[in-house]
Order: C-alpha cells, then structure tokens, then sequence
C-alpha cells in the first residue's frame, strides 16, 4: 500500500512485518524514530510476539539480540554511529557466532569532533567485522532491504546491517510502498536456526577455538560473505516475484552502456549523481553511474563487468581512510586491479556536507579534463584551511582544531564563501 | 538462617567438625551432590586448578539450579576461568546448554535467550548467567545494573576470587585492600591493593530492589545449594556472590581452599546474608569469631604483612576494623536463631 511516510516509519513497518521476536532499543540520532516506530507497534499491540527491551547501552542492544538470536528467536536491533562503535566487540561476536540478526544503520559521522549527520564513517568502521552490509538508495529501498535482509541473514546464518542514510532518508517523508503482511510472510519463512540453545539437545556455543582451527573457521565467514554474492541477488529476484519492484542485489548500473566517465557511490547520493547524469547527457557527454547496494560481501566481478569500457572512474564516497584517501575507491579498486583506467577519489558529504549538482558536474569537468587529482575532497574550505595551518605552524600552543576551524568559517569572506562549490 | 534451610534443623557440632552428614537430614534436604540424579552440569575432565574453589562453586549451584529448573536450564557465561577451563573445544565439560558470547555482557545476552525463551514458547526454560567478579564488578557491571533495573528473568551467580585470575592475577574492583596482584605488587611504602576503594556488589544489587539477593562462599556448599534453590524458585533478576578461593591467585594451599572460606565468613570479612527486595531478610550468624590474622597468613598476597620483624600492624588493624564494621553493619554475632 502507498504510504506517504518518514524513512524511519517505513523501516519500523517493513521491520514489523518480518515478524521480529526480539527487538532492542537503544536511542541515537539519527536512528531513533525507527526503534520509537517498532516500540508503539508493539506496545499498541498492532505486532504480536515481541519482547521490546530498553536497554541501557548499545553493547547490551546488540548483546541481548545475540542471546535472543541463540535463543532461537528472530532479532532486530538498530543504530548508529557512535552507538556501533560502542557495540563493536558485540558485531563482531554476532558474526563470530553466526547469528542472523538484523540491524538497521542510520548512517551518521564519528567524531570527535562530534557531529550528528550524515556520512558513512560508521559502516565503514565495521566493514570487515564479518557482516553483510547493504545500502540503500531510497526510503523504498530501505524498507524493501529489511525484509530481504531477514531472508538473507537466515538462510546464511548470518548477520546483516541495512545502512541508510541519517537524516537525508531516516528524517525524510516520501512516498513508500508498504506490503501487506500476507505478501510478507510468503517471502519470509519463519526462522529455523542451525544452532539453539535448547535443553533437549544440549550444546556449548562460543567455546575457545586455538591455531588448529581458528583459520578454517574465518575461511567458512569469508565462504559465507561468497556464498552471499549469489543469494542477494537470487533474493532480489524473488523479491521482485512477490512484491513487483526491483530492489536490492549488488549493484545497480545506470546509463553506463556508452559512458566514458563512471561515477560509483553508495546510498543516497547516488539520487543527485543521477540527476547529474541526465543532465550532462543532454549536454552530450558520455557519462553514467553505479550505485553498489551490496558493500559486503564486495561485488568484485559484477563492478568490473559494469565498469568495462569505461575510460575513467570516479568513486564519490561519504568516508576517509585518513592517510589513505578512500575507502569505498580502494575496494573498487581491487575490482579493477586488471584494468588501466584511473579510479579517482573523491571525498564529499562528510558530516551532512551537501552534494550539490554542481558540485559533481564539476568534478565530471576536471574529470575529463585530466586535472581530477587522485584525492579530491569535495567542496573543501581550502583558503581557511591553509591559514589554519599556517597559523598552527607559527605556535606550539595553537589550541583546539575543530574550534579553531569553526572560527575561522565563520568569519571568512563573502568572495571566499562563493569560490566553493 | 530461617527455619526452613537445611542448615538450621540439624546443630553442626553434633559431628564435631563444621560439616554435617547427610545422614542427619531429611531426605529432600540432602546435598543435591549426594542424590545419584544429580545432573553433572559441569562434568569432570576440565582444566581448572587443583584446589580452585570456582569449579567447586558453579559445579554445586549448577547441579542445585538444574535440580530446580528439573533440567530445563540454559547457561550464559562470560570470558574469565570458568568459560576457558570448562571449554577447551572440542571438549567441553558443560552438559547444559551453554553460551559464552564476551566478557562483558554475559547479563545482557542472557536477557536475550529468556526474552527468545518466554516467546518461542519455552517460559519454562530457565536462564543463568554467571561469570567473575571482573567480568561482574568492573567490565560487565553496566550490563548487570541494566539487566537488574528492568528485573529481566535471570539468576546471575558471580564466582568472585577478587582477582582477575585468568589473565594472571590483576587487581579488580572486588580485589581486598593490602592484596598483592600483578598490577598492585608487594613494594614500595603500601605493598599491596589500597585501602578504602573496591565495590560491593551484593549491596549495589539490593539497591536495585531486585527479588533475591545472597552471598555465599564454597566452605558451606550446602548453604550454595540452598541459596541457588531460594533462588531458582523466584522469578525476575536475581543475583548470588560466591566467594571462591583461587590457590593460584591467593598463594594458598590447595588444600585450603575450604578453609580460607571459612576463615573468610568466620573473621567477619565475607558476610553471609540474603536480602529481598532491597532488605536484608537472613544473616548466617558467625559461631566462633577468628582474628583476620587467621585468614590473611594463610595467603602469599598478604605474606608482605607478616614480615618477620616488620609486622606491618597498622594495616592488619584496619582490615580488622573492616572485618569488624561487617559484623556490626549484619549484626553477625547476634543471638543465633534456635533451631
């Protein structure tokens, strides 16, 4: 049913459709509306079965989903940012175990300097932590993963994170097609673990494991990421069978059939550097896009197929590896370690930072006019910065950066405020 | 003690030790060891220390909880001695299922798997969680305190032998004052823990206002089963403190782990009580008051005290006076209840 609706809403719905047993509750911006969602569902008694829990921190949040998922009982947690920093041990643990929980991401910046919007510096954070991270495009999308992502997780027994967005989706209204529940059950089985902790059958889960078996059984989580490769998209198919829409699998190409330049980005950009596209299309310039849904596992061959004929790439990411550069361009990359085109990087949206249209149609210009560095940092304050370096060279005793810096935006010239774009 | 526990019915000095004979009791009263349908919840072949009192502790409250829960019981463990000596895999001395996720959420996980219990249709199955007291008192203590503030269904039992053993005897904050761990080594001016820090658990849990609060210790097994019974028998968050003797740790005796229980309980430092609801209901009154000399020389970690020719008395006095303010604060050496 169309429903015009907060991204948060639509998740806490599309969640509460899945049939969650267990759900923990712990609030962090920009995540919060979702877990308030399934909580009144709860409490109101429109979603039967399920033990909503206010925990007192984000490890117990996903520390309770680990024993209810052990426990034998479908799982959903969620958060963000700091709050999965402060879980950390926990999703690894999750994965360690082979659990299949489900945990939404309401993807926002770490700091210090602390700061409550959008990038994806959180999911990156984990992004080796053996769980499979997908990443929505829309507020549809967002709802259509969850319930994709139960599957997912439950046929694999494993962990998967739906990152969307802070902000930009989970605090935007648009409209969103909502299933019925009867369209949801006959996608998602109910949950029938491999390993239960059941008196009946009495096992031990989560025994030391020494040098003699320690590397087979990451092999078998690095199997299963593999193995996953080919059920997001099998998922996908199915998905599209019951609910008539195309949404998850691994990688969601647009116009690259002809494109000389390929942007690639994650989540929600990917919106604005599609308007971008049709845009520079009309203006005759060969240019396409693809958006990667499946972060983890990494979809090596299919970002190669997609990018073939390319001449250059472009990676717009929402992260830093500082010291590095990019993150997301170092895993395509790897996807092109055969291929001769240059893959540039180029860091935008960190903190809630617009992406503008021009922006990117600007960083397509030096692009194709060969001047792109390798590294760019999008819409970068560059004048404020120097001073601020020159400024901090000069004395031992320079202070806070970040203040520093807020100072220093804050009393810039008007002619160096139009010089960024 | 009340009327009802096993331990008041039959005077201990009848057999002229401090042990009494299950022949002296009532058949249901028994030790639950003493039944051949105990259920070996922790079964033989693990890897613990000779004399350790943690594998004495969780082997009698688990085979009490298991008689209780009449074998429809799940364990949560957090990392610390108890998870690795039982679980050396693919061995495993567990014959409950059983749960080792981190150190430091044991009471949130087992929140988990009642919640996963309660709606897959199995409320029956009952649920504990139990770890040391660094896995309780210091890195697991939020998780606790959460599970405790919402009274979720679980009985979490702490094996506390004031140290953190499995990493090679650091200080934790259950660790006593003066006591030499790896991290507060016997030199310099205050050999030792310092004094006037360290948290009590059992009285944080009672200002929780939780059911069941109780502490034991591994001298009196028998009291351990009836307490985890007690225990067993309510439901929403419960909490039990074992104290458990560490030979390894404490520099004991093997042979004195029972002992050095005793001694614990017997010089005042380790008072026994129940509480519920946030009130203490049951003292176990000390019989035969012993100076903390006792206790404390039997141990190496306290061996800096006793130097010969350089007693240092000072601080002995001051964890008399510890011992001492215990008796006061539980009224230890009131009028015994008559049987």
């Amino acid at each position: 049913m169309l429903k015009q609706l907060e991204g948060s809403a639509a998740v806490a719905q599309a969640v509460a459709l899945c049939r969650p047993e267990v759900v923990c509750a712990y609030p962090i911006t920009p995540q919060t509306h979702i877990v308030e969602g399934v909580g009144e569902l709860v409490k109101s008694g429109e979603l039967t079965n399920c033990e909503y829990i206010n925990v007192e921190s984000e490890f117990a949040a996903l520390s309770v989903a680990i024993g209810a998922s052990a426990g034998g009982a479908r799982a959903y947690t969620a958060t963000a940012s700091q709050g999965l920093l402060f879980m950390a041990e926990a999703v690894y643990n999750a994965s360690g175990l082979g659990l299949p929980i489900v945990m939404t991401l309401g993807n926002r910046a770490i700091g210090a300097p602390i700061n409550i919007w959008n990038d994806h510096t959180d999911a990156m954070s984990m992004k080796d932590a053996g769980w499979i991270q997908l990443f929505a495009e829309t507020n549809q999308e967002a709802a259509d993963l969850h319930i994709q992502a139960f599957r997912l997780a439950e046929e694999l027994s494993c962990p998967v994170m739906v990152c969307m967005d802070g902000f930009i989706l989970t605090h935007a209204y648009e409209r969103v097609d909502i299933p019925t529940q009867e369209e949801v059950d006959a996608f998602l089985p109910p949950y029938e673990p491999v390993q239960v902790l059941d008196p009946a059958d009495p096992y031990s889960i989560g025994a030391m494991v020494g040098p003699e078996a320690f590397t087979e059984v990451r092999y078998l989580a690095h199997r299963k990421q593999l193995q996953a490769l080919d059920l997001i998209p099998e998922i996908g198919s199915i998905f599209k069978d019951v609910f008539g829409r195309d949404s998850g699998g691994l990688v969601h190409p647009y116009r690259t059939d002809d494109a000389e330049t390929i942007f690639v980005a994650m989540g929600s950009v990917n919106g604005t550097i599609k308007d971008v596209v049709d845009a520079e299309r009309e203006n005759g310039r060969k240019v396409g896009s693809v958006s990667i849904c499946s972060f983890r596992p990494f979809p090596l061959e299919e970002l190669r197929l997609a990018l073939e004929g390319a001449k250059r790439i472009v990676v717009v990411e929402k992260s830093l590896a500082p010291g590095l550069g990019g993150v997301l361009a170092s895993n395509v990359r790897m996807a092109l370690r055969e291929a001769p085109h240059p893959v540039h990087t180029v860091i935008a949206g960190l903190g809630g930072r617009p992406i503008t249209m021009k922006g990117i149609a600007e960083v397509l210009q030096s692009a194709e006019a060969g001047t792109l560095p390798d590294v760019t940092f999008l819409s970068l304050e560059k004048a404020v910065v120097e001073r601020e370096v020159a400024r901090s060279a000069d004395m031992r005793h320079s202070g806070p950066t970040a203040e520093s810096i807020l100072k220093a935006i804050q009393n810039r010239s008007a002619q160096e405020r139009s010089n960024v774009s | 003690m009340s009327e009802e526990t096993a331990l008041q019915r039959v005077k201990f000095y009848q057999t002229g030790t401090h042990t009494v004979g299950n022949r002296l009791m009532d058949e249901e009263a028994r030790s639950v060891q003493s039944s051949i349908d105990r259920s070996n919840a922790i079964t033989s072949g693990h890897r613990a220390c000779q004399g350790c009192g943690e594998a004495l502790g969780a082997r009698f409250a688990l085979d009490a909880a298991m008689r209780s829960a009449e074998g429809n019981l799940v364990a949560v463990n957090a990392t610390g001695c108890l998870e690795v000596f039982t679980t050396p895999y693919p061995e495993t001395s567990w014959q409950v299922p059983w749960l080792h996720s981190l150190f430091g959420n044991a009471p949130a996980v087992a929140t988990g798997v009642a919640a996963a219990m309660r709606r897959k249709g199995r409320a029956a199955t009952k649920v504990i969680a139990q770890g040391g007291d660094g896995g309780t008192t210091d890195i697991g203590f939020g998780c606790l305190s959460g599970m405790f503030e919402r009274n979720d269904d679980v009985l979490y039992i702490c094996y506390d032998n004031q140290a953190y053993m499995n990493t090679g005897v650091q200080r934790s904050s259950a660790t006593p004052p003066a006591a030499r761990t790896a991290t507060t080594p016997a030199v310099g001016d205050a050999p030792g823990n310092v004094f006037g820090t360290g948290k009590n658990m059992p009285l944080i849990a009672m200002a929780h206002n939780i059911p069941y609060v109780a502490t034991a210790t591994v001298a009196d097994l028998h009291d351990l089963e009836v307490k985890v019974t007690r225990a067993m028998s309510m439901s929403g968050s419960r909490y039990i403190h074992v104290l458990v003797t560490c030979p390894l740790g404490w520099g004991s005796a093997t042979n004195h782990t029972i002992l050095l229980a005793r001694l614990a309980v017997e010089s005042g430092l380790f008072p026994l009580f129940e509480a519920e609801h946030g009130a203490v209901v049951r003292t176990q009154k000390i019989r035969r008051k012993v100076p903390v000399e006792d206790y404390l020389k039997l141990q190496k970690r306290f061996a800096h005290l006793f130097k010969k020719g350089a007693e240092d008395t000072d601080r002995i006095a001051a964890i008399q006076r510890m011992a001492d303010a215990n008796i006061d604060r539980f009224d230890l050496l009131g009028e015994r209840t008559a049987p």
